[in-house]
């Protein structure tokens, strides 16, 4: 009990040392420019729960078995594949109940999610640590930025050249890198994403450099456009309706999610090919692969380019939807947030990718949302202080998160591996 | 059909292999022996192409007379090309996949070229489907001769060491191979495992494939094997049928009398 009570005071002089200057002081505007205020007491209440929950953790340490990693209970398992077509209908409809706030934070969820999908075929499926994908997301934005601007080709046209143009780049980048191992092959790329966005910034020639690219064109519904005259050839004017921006929120919505579902099925696809099959195989063990014949600087290839390729399909949605791209949107925080998705949602596992987005992107925003209107109702100063500065905290929470899962579920959240063929089902089909 | 000429892999200063000639022949069980450190898994790692000899020819020549320079092929070449299986002293399964995956990836070259380099198979077109067919066809074949058919949708990595074993057997074969190279395949195993070991040997080899075995397990190396390479420190000491490195003063003095050690060690 005593060496316990050291270890949480221990505990809470650290936590003292963090958080007095992290929450305890705060910049406000005042008179004379910035003036520094303390918040002592939000700073002690900190310090004092990491003393108690650290106390709590040590008394009752002795009584909780640590976690067992077993498979998923019956109960579990019909629950999971109930939980993957109930997502699918909620996005489905989610347009229709919803207001714009909502559709935009889904929008923002499902091209996480995207990104997710498409850097799980790296690292998910074919074990590359890559921690330079927002490249590939930067591609695909500037190509059809730039095709569109400079040459008015349109979202649908530049579409499949965003994603070619990336896969070629994943290509030209996976060439020289792949033969290097684990740490050095995320080194390599962790310095692929900054040479990209460094150009990007550099290039002003061609890039117009950190101002960024404006008036890049919205996509069109078949050659209709979602503009506010209402007239000829747009889709209000079309369909006789008052011209609004909600319709091209929800189009846009729409876009995503059949761009993102188009990643999910054929990476479901793509599995249960040889190709995908060798991809898992090459994450387990590489020399046994090279012993059986497979090639694995092309499989690994693929695996890059196909990955690269989906990043750049949600690279050129990005710049469609933001109208407005910048170098600033390509930082290594984008690289390193898709990761700590995949990595949370589960290794492969397409399922946890999509949870762990929604949990993450979605979640945190929408329990700031909660919080303001907690505030606004009970006239709180406490939940609206919390709600303003919530998005601060935003990477702290996201590691706390990693922190916590990887200790309870080493392997993600959803960490079970379907088999992508059985030999006893083939018996009845 | 193997014929290995004046090898030599040197690490740093180290011969591990020393100007090491000798033939496999078709159809015939090789045994390579030694006691720990001679140099035998060096050999097999020169042969497939793991490393790449500092001195010295590795040809194969296959029934059809076609002629591969091993030591010049990039590895994956060899296992695809020339045909030349093996498994590992340490088992190298994929342990996150199933049985069944194991024996479709060992079929990779055959089911991607079918597959149409994934498109068809992505949309699930006719030509893959046969192939992936035939592909399951003969991983299920040899689940039934490694007895483990019960066992095929179970991950491998779940499999008791002995079944593990003999998985790796299996894969390997499921390249087709002409040469299959097996690195201490009795290593950990009980007699009477031991036994269905030796039968699937024999059959193997009955099936017209021909084996390069390195073994420590002397009752394996004697009863099964047709002809026997001894190394010592890199070099060749003996090469002849098992009466006759039985019986050679050499032998005897540089392996078999460390050897029974180095067996209860291990
Ligand atoms: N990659 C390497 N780098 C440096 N030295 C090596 C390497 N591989 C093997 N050696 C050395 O070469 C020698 C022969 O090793 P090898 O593994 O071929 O022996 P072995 O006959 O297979 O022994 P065992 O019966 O223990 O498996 C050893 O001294 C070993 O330390
Ligand atoms: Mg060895």
């Amino acid at each position: 009990m005593k060496s316990a009570v050291r270890d949480a005071g221990l505990s809470a002089l650290v936590a003292l040392g963090l958080f007095a200057p992290l929450i305890g002081l705060v910049t406000e505007n005042g008179d004379h420019g910035l003036e520094l205020r303390g918040r002592p007491l939000a700073a002690a209440a900190v310090v004092v729960l990491v003393f108690l929950g650290r106390l709590l953790m040590l008394t009752r340490a002795a009584h909780i078995a640590p976690p067992v990693v077993s498979g998923p209970s019956p109960a579990m398992v019909r629950a999971g594949r109930a939980l993957a077509p109930a997502l699918l209908v909620f996005a489905l409809v989610l347009p229709f109940g919803g207001s714009r706030y909502y559709v935009d934070l889904a929008t923002l969820v499902l091209t996480y999610i995207m990104l997710g999908w498409g850097l799980n075929v790296v690292v998910g499926l074919a074990g590359l640590l890559d921690l330079g994908y927002v490249a590939f997301y930067a591609v695909g934005a500037y190509s059809y930025a730039l095709l569109a601007v400079n040459f008015g080709l349109g979202f649908w046209s530049c579409l499949p050249l965003a994603g070619i143009l990336a896969a070629f780049w994943g290509v030209l980048l996976g060439f020289p890198v792949l033969r290097l191992r684990g740490d050095y092959l995320a080194i390599v790329t962790l310095a692929f994403g900054e040479i990209i966005r460094i150009v990007l910034n550099n290039w002003v020639s061609l890039t117009n450099g950190p101002n960024g690219i404006t008036g890049i064109p919205r996509p069109t519904l078949f050659g209709l456009r979602f503009s506010m005259d209402g007239g000829e050839g747009t889709f209000a004017g079309f369909f006789n309706m008052e011209p609004e921006t909600i319709q091209r929120v929800i189009f846009l919505y729409y876009v995503i999610l059949g761009l993102a579902l188009l990643t999910n099925w054929f990476t479901l696809r793509l599995r249960r090919t040889p190709l995908g099959r060798a991809w898992e195989a090459l994450r387990e063990d590489e020399t046994a692969c090279r012993s059986l014949g497979i090639n694995v600087t092309n499989t690994k290839l693929t695996a890059f380019a196909i990955g690269a390729m989906f990043g750049g399909f949600a690279g050129a949605f990005f710049a469609t939807r933001q109208a407005f791209i910048s170098p600033e949107s390509f930082t290594f925080i984008e690289s390193a947030t898709v990761l700590a998705i995949v990595v949370l949602g589960g290794l492969g596992s397409q399922l946890g990718v999509a949870l762990a987005a929604i949990v993450m992107v979605g979640g945190l925003e929408l329990l700031r949302a909660f919080l303001s209107f907690l505030a606004d109702q009970m006239g709180s100063p406490i939940f609206a202080g919390i709600a303003n500065e919530l998005p601060l905290y935003r990477m702290l929470i996201f590691g706390l998160a990693l922190v916590v899962v990887m200790v309870l579920r080493p392997r993600g959240m959803v960490s079970t591996r379907t088999p992508t063929v059985l030999l006893v089902a083939r018996g009845q089909g | 059909m193997l014929s290995v000429t004046g090898l030599t892999m040197r690490f740093g200063g180290l011969k591990a292999v020393d100007d090491l000639s000798f033939e496999a022949r078709a159809g015939e069980i090789t045994a390579v022996i030694g006691p720990n450190g001679a140099g035998k898994t060096t050999v097999f790692n020169c042969i497939t192409g793991f490393y790449r000899p500092s001195e010295g020819g590795i040809v194969l020549t296959d029934a059809e007379g076609a002629r591969f320079a091993l030591d010049r092929m990039p590895g994956h070449r060899i296992a695809s090309r020339a045909k030349v299986a093996r498994t590992f002293q340490n088992i190298r399964l994929f342990a996150g996949m199933t049985v069944l995956e194991n024996l479709l990836v060992a079929q990779h070259n055959v089911l991607i070229r079918a597959s149409g380099f994934t498109l068809l198979a992505v949309l699930g077109v006719g030509r893959y489907r046969a192939a992936e067919a035939h592909g399951l066809e003969k991983a299920r074949h040899w689940l039934d001769r490694i007895g483990l058919i019960d066992r095929a949708d179970d991950p491998a990595g779940a499999l008791p060491y002995g079944a593990q074993r003999r998985l790796e057997i299996a894969r390997a074969m499921c390249i087709d191979p002409v040469l299959l190279c097996l690195d201490e395949p009795a290593a950990g195993l009980n007699p009477r495992e031991t036994d269905a070991l030796n039968a699937l040997l024999l059959a193997i080899r009955a099936d017209g494939c021909t084996l390069l075995l390195i073994e420590h397990d002397m009752g394996v190396v004697m009863r099964i094997s047709d002809h026997i390479v001894v190394l010592d420190h890199g070099k060749k000491i003996a090469d002849g049928t098992p009466a006759e490195v039985r019986a050679d003063p050499a032998v005897i003095a540089a392996y078999l009398g460390e050897g029974d050690e180095d067996e209860e060690a291990a």
